[in-house]
């Protein structure tokens, strides 16, 4: 409720003001807070990174100075997305994003579809990932910080598995996240609504 | 019907009292008193090995008559383990074994050269889809009664494999050209 009240009053301020100094940590009826726009923009870009460094794996050669050093940049890197993932999810189950702006209610079930599916596809890359590297048992070793434990068990042939897994969900969470830039970029440029700016913190929405 | 089936029990039992010169094995991977393991250089510093934890296969073996042994074995490829689930799944890739196309590999013996250790098993293996003659040397290592009323013969072997010639081309460097197998072999005589 005290949130409520804050948000309301933080758009009486002036638009310059409120967009840097004043948006809240956590969002509103219709803005984003810096908590989900900071999670939001961390794991797109590390997604971003992922994918290409996964495909560029497969093609390192035995005797490739980073033979090592790739694949473990990949994993722990994928490791702190799962951290960042849960704090994410936590995040939004505690703290209900703003309203969606209008659009047709087709354009809008497509909307949510499409975030529901990138939020299970992220789900399914990572935890995919993760059984890959942890089949015999290992841990993965996170920038050498510390160690991500293995399950306590495993099944047939599970790295074969995982792997499949894990390139698949990795390619059509691209290919989505792909088609999420694209409609950002719709509707900034052509229903020219506040979209993109909200979640690039750019816009204040006055009430 | 019941003149059929009489004929067909008297074909069968003429067909098992048939006059075997070799006793007939069958490998004993259920007790898993049988391994397919192999080792390549690493870098020429050390050995890496690792094994293929299923396969089947069944042998004949006479004492009296060695040359007349023989053997056959069916590999479940994608049981490949080196005790590191990331190397594994390269290795069962399409840049190695390829287990997805090539699941199981075979050998099936042509011809057995008795000398005093036990002998060289010449025979087809048959890996990634290619079919290769190669060479085990065999060593017997013991034959007779276990406690639990069976009989059983075993052996160890050894095969050099380059797996350039089966068509794995991936470069692990010039220590890494030859993978050596290293077999044991328990069979139970049926």
């Amino acid at each position: 409720m005290n949130i409520q009240c804050d948000a309301a009053n933080n758009h009486q301020v002036g638009y310059l003001q409120s967009m840097v100094f004043h948006r809240k940590l956590i969002n509103d009826q219709s803005s984003y807070g810096w908590g989900h726009i900071l999670l939001h923009w961390l794991i797109a870009f590390a997604i971003i990174g992922l994918y290409p460094l996964g495909l560029y794996i497969e093609t390192l050669d035995y005797y490739d100075p980073a033979y090592r050093t790739i694949p473990y940049w990949h994993k722990s890197i994928g490791a702190l997305i799962i951290f960042a993932l849960v704090f994410r999810v936590l995040w939004r189950v505690l703290n209900k994003p703003p309203a969606p702006l209008p659009q047709p209610e087709r354009m809008k079930q497509l909307a949510k579809l499409a975030h529901l599916m990138l939020y299970a596809l992220l789900i399914l890359t990572l935890v995919s990932g993760y059984l890959i590297s942890t089949a015999d048992g290992r841990s993965i070793e996170v920038f050498s910080w510390f160690n991500i434990p293995a399950l306590p068990f495993a099944f047939d042939n599970q790295e074969d598995i995982a792997g499949e897994i894990h390139f698949f969900a990795a390619t059509a969470l691209i290919s989505i996240s792909s088609l999420h830039a694209l409609a950002a970029l719709k509707h900034h440029f052509i229903d020219k609504d506040t979209t993109l700016t909200r979640m690039l913190a750019l816009h204040e929405d006055p009430q | 019907m019941k003149a059929k089936f009489i004929k067909g029990l008297a074909l069968a039992s003429a067909l098992s009292v048939a006059p075997t010169y070799a006793a007939d094995y069958v490998i004993d991977s259920k007790g898993a008193h049988a391994s397919i393991q192999f080792r390549i250089s690493h870098l020429g510093t050390s050995w890496l090995t690792g094994r293929f934890n299923t396969f089947t296969g069944a042998f004949s073996y006479d004492a009296e008559n060695p040359a007349a042994s023989s053997v056959n074995v069916e590999v479940d490829v994608t049981s490949f383990d080196s005790n590191h689930a990331e190397r594994d799944k390269h290795i069962k890739g399409d840049e190695f074994l390829d287990v997805s196309k090539f699941p199981k590999a075979t050998f099936k013996s042509t011809s057995f050269t008795p000398n005093e250790e036990g002998g060289v098993m010449k025979g087809m293996l048959t890996l990634y889809g290619q079919t290769k003659e190669i060479a085990i040397d065999v060593q017997k290592v013991g034959e007779g009664k276990d406690p639990w009323g069976g009989y059983r013969a075993g052996f160890s072997g050894t095969v050099e494999l380059t797996p350039k010639d089966f068509g794995m081309t991936y470069n692990l460097g010039p220590a890494a050209e030859t993978v050596y197998l290293d077999l044991n072999i328990e069979g139970i005589r049926q």
